[in-house]
């Protein structure tokens, strides 16, 4: 029974001191906005070089799923995601804070969290080998239509109006096509900053768009920044559970998606946990809540991004080929280690990767009572301290979050200019989201096309390159749907929304 | 007597100075400052000279990353760090030469002072391990009956990669299509998936996918010692040699002392086989062109880089 030996070698106390520590540890950085899960691998990976291979990797896995939960904390307690991929958890994370259910919000997203990377290590343990066979049938054009499909989620994430949803979403596409071109090399939109070369990040871009109208409301309203609905009731732990057993589905769903989208090279948590946030918004019976504090939203976006931890590694391992942004620096340190990723890690080297795999599993369990922990403390803390000492911290962790992205001021000013506009932006209406939706998925959907029309054109026709590959036509169908869904779901909807009065927060 | 006396100061001047230099540098943690994020081969390559650094230095490399505007970001600001030997900044070929013709980047190719070229990645013709072409042979005629339907994946637009497919299209008088993708990792994706053709990647790629694909050629003098099954362009008539170069650099107005210190360190380590060993096992090759080489190696390249450069029309006007 070679399986229960490599369980066994993945329980020695060492590794599960690592297993502890890189939860921890990821959950810290993670919860600091601008320091990403990314960051938080690739700043602790030299201290694992001196460890055994499966150790080292253990660690790293640790953090890295550390890091996606970590990112909850300041998406639900100050609105802005700790990592893009908790974008989609402050959607209802933050209204569910705001109305007092804060301590709630985090012991749910522990839970979804918990159960995502639980989902996410299962396929990575049971299916790696045929699900990056899969992950290698997407093609320029596929990327293409994906992110195109990602666009039209803007319909079903925009609040209020869809045409100020879809012009934010071209604002974001248009942002993101600033510097340098990564595919044809060309110059755009510089206006001759040389700071502009490097384009528009999207960390920096994500903090200030998020988090700096936060703290603006924060210093213009006197009420105190969170409330709490009575006493702190503790974990609330069991209310948590119930409901994430009742949306069994949707948690399930959103592993599956967060699974999928992981293993999909190039795109990661960010993407993953938005997809989920729509699907799970479209098919919830109180899809009418969505917005203003469901736990739904929550539980789809939380499962979504934890499961891609897994779902990543599977390229990574598989095919040495990273699946989200931090396995890059996974695939890095395997390197320096002298371990050869491929189909032959899983026979020749099987040693290291299911112990390593294992030791994701006990990891990710670790994280329900580190997290839990972890996360009361910063529930408590946050409501703790006062407005005039909040403000000017997250002020300064906003800079630091921005500068640690690649080390450049020019990131912090991006930062802030982009933190007023969109404040200023939210004011008439346009919310931060889809401009961000477009900033991550404008590239994509450019380079895909280039290469698409690229390779079309050497096999003849750029045509049926893009509208004859079965792929393609699958997501293509999903994009027709996406389109229309929101009509069909606004004639629904009409009635009620009359009989309700006024604008809701 | 007096001979005795004249070896004793020998020996105590001998002494005097080799502790001068050991403790002259470094005496504390050297920041040594990548142009790209954690995970690419400038990083890898970092993180594999670093336990050596500390094992003959007894001092540590504290390695940060600072990307941006595919490492001009760095670079611009290198000139601006302390000048004493503490700051070095990893930098790379043709980036340096390309990146300055092509726009105004905030540096000049010789604002940039290499002090050590330690090794290059070698560009490579990759394809899938299923892939009908079988030799560099079969690629160059399959590109002659269809001029332009062969398909590259490589990183990036007027890159290493990019560069390569040019140069070889034009020695073997063959039409290829070159398709650019963010990063060796998406190159890589769109190889395995056979999206493309094949990919004008490095060594570096035929190691990390392993036997999923097969190198055609390399632009190396001589086979590379881990792959030995894959030719050299040279030996199938095409001279071609070259790659990705990566070195280390330091502020300009920095010594020319304490220049030669780090140069002597970075050789050093080069020449360490353990180190060598651990390299070569992850694709790389090892180059040595120290300070008293590294002009007449920057003047070479830069009049290759330069013609081909104009060529591709990509030189700013």
């Amino acid at each position: 029974m070679p399986q229960l030996d490599f369980l066994i070698s993945a329980a020695t106390p060492f590794n599960l001191l690592l297993a502890v520590a890189g939860v921890v540890a990821g959950t810290v950085i993670g919860a600091l906005p601008g320091l990403t899960a990314t960051m938080a691998v690739a700043v602790l990976v030299p201290f694992t070089f001196g460890m055994p291979p499966a150790s080292g990797l253990i660690a790293l896995g640790a953090i890295y799923t550390g890091a996606i939960y970590g990112g909850a904390y300041s998406a639900i307690l100050l609105n802005t995601p700790g990592t893009p991929s908790a974008i989609a958890t402050t959607f209802e994370g933050y209204p569910m804070a705001k109305r007092g259910d804060g301590d709630l919000a985090i012991t749910l997203a522990c839970i979804a969290s918990v159960v995502g990377g639980l989902v996410g290590a299962l396929f990575l343990l049971l299916l790696a080998p045929p699900l990056a066979a899969v992950a290698l049938r997407f093609g320029p054009v596929e990327y293409f239509w994906l992110a195109i499909f990602g666009l039209t989620l803007i319909a079903s994430l925009s609040e209020g109006s869809l045409l100020k949803g879809a012009l934010g979403g071209c604002l974001g596409v248009i942002l993101s096509t600033i510097g340098t071109a990564e595919v044809g090399g060309d110059i755009r939109y510089t206006g001759d900053f040389k700071s502009l070369l490097g384009g528009i990040e999207v960390v920096p871009a994500l903090i200030g768009l998020y988090c700096v109208p936060v703290l603006i409301d924060m210093v213009a309203t006197a009420d105190p920044h969170l409330r709490l609905k009575e006493k702190l009731a503790g974990y609330r732990l069991g209310e948590a559970l119930r409901l994430a057993c009742g949306s069994k589905w949707n948690v399930a769903r959103s592993s599956l998606i967060g699974t999928v989208v992981g293993i999909l090279p190039g795109a990661g948590g960010s993407i993953a946990s938005l997809v989920s946030y729509a699907e799970a918004r479209r098919s919830s019976p109180r899809s009418a809540n969505f917005g203003h504090g469901e736990p739904d939203g929550l539980i789809a976006s939380e499962s979504a991004n934890n499961a891609t931890v897994g779902g990543g590694l599977i390229p990574t391992l598989v095919l040495g080929i990273p699946g989200t942004p931090p396995d890059a620096v996974i695939l890095g340190a395997l390197m320096v280690q002298g371990v050869r990723s491929g189909p032959a890690l899983f026979s020749v080297q099987s040693q290291i990767v299911y112990t390593f795999i294992y030791g994701l599993f006990i990891a990710t369990i670790l994280m329900l009572p580190i997290g839990l922990l972890i996360g009361r403390h910063a529930f408590r803390s946050l409501i703790a301290i006062p407005k005039a000492i909040l403000v000017p911290a997250v002020a300064f962790l906003t800079v630091i979050g921005a500068y640690a992205v690649q080390n450049s001021e020019n990131d912090v000013l991006q930062m802030v200019l982009l933190g007023i506009a969109g404040w200023g932006l939210s004011r008439f209406g346009f919310s931060a989201s889809p401009i961000v939706l477009g900033l991550i998925l404008g590239p994509i959907a450019e380079a895909g096309f280039v290469q698409g029309t690229l390779i079309g054109g050497a096999k003849g026709s750029v045509l049926a390159e893009f509208f004859t590959r079965p792929i393609s036509v699958a997501i293509i169908c999903l994009i027709v749907l996406s389109l229309f869904y929101p009509l069909v779901l606004q004639r629904k909807r009409l009635p009620a929304m009359r009989r309700q009065s006024g604008p809701a927060q | 007597m007096n001979r005795s006396t004249k070896l004793f100061f020998a020996a105590a001047a001998a002494v005097a100075l080799a502790g001068q230099a050991a403790a002259a540098y470094p005496e504390k943690t050297v920041n040594y400052i990548i142009a790209f994020g954690p995970g690419g081969e400038s990083d890898v390559s970092a993180r594999l000279q670093e336990p050596f650094f500390r094992k003959l230095t007894n001092q540590t490399v504290a390695i940060q990353y600072k990307a941006g505007a595919g490492g001009a970001a760095t670079w611009s600001q290198l000139n601006g760090m302390p000048a004493d030997g503490y700051t070095i900044v990893g930098t790379n070929l043709p980036h340096l030469i390309l990146q300055p013709l092509e726009k105004d980047v905030g540096y000049k190719t010789d604002d940039i002072d290499t002090v050590y070229w330690f090794h290059y990645t070698p560009d490579a013709i990759i394809v899938p391990v299923a892939s009908p072409l079988k030799t560099l042979k079969d690629l160059v005629e399959a590109a002659k009956k269809s001029p332009g339907t062969i398909t590259f994946s490589g990183s990036g637009t007027n890159s290493a990669n990019h560069l390569a497919q040019r140069r070889f299209d034009k020695m073997a008088g063959i039409k290829t299509t070159y398709v650019p993708f963010k990063g060796t990792g998406a190159s890589n994706t769109a190889l395995l998936g056979s999206q493309v053709t094949g990919s004008w990647g490095y060594t570096t790629v035929r190691m990390m996918l392993g036997e999923q694909v097969r190198c055609l050629a390399v632009a190396m003098e001589s086979r590379h010692p881990k792959i030995p099954d894959c030719p050299t362009f040279k030996e199938l008539g095409y001279d071609l040699v070259g790659g990705a170069y990566r070195g280390i650099a330091v502020p300009k107005s920095t010594p020319r002392q304490i220049k030669q210190q780090v140069s002597d360190l970075i050789g050093k380590i080069n020449k360490t086989p353990e180190f060598v060993a651990k390299m070569e096992a992850a694709g790389f090759a090892m180059l040595d062109i120290d300070l008293a080489r590294t002009a007449e190696f920057m003047a070479r390249k830069k009049s290759e880089y330069e013609a081909l450069a104009k060529e591709m029309g990509i030189v700013r006007k």
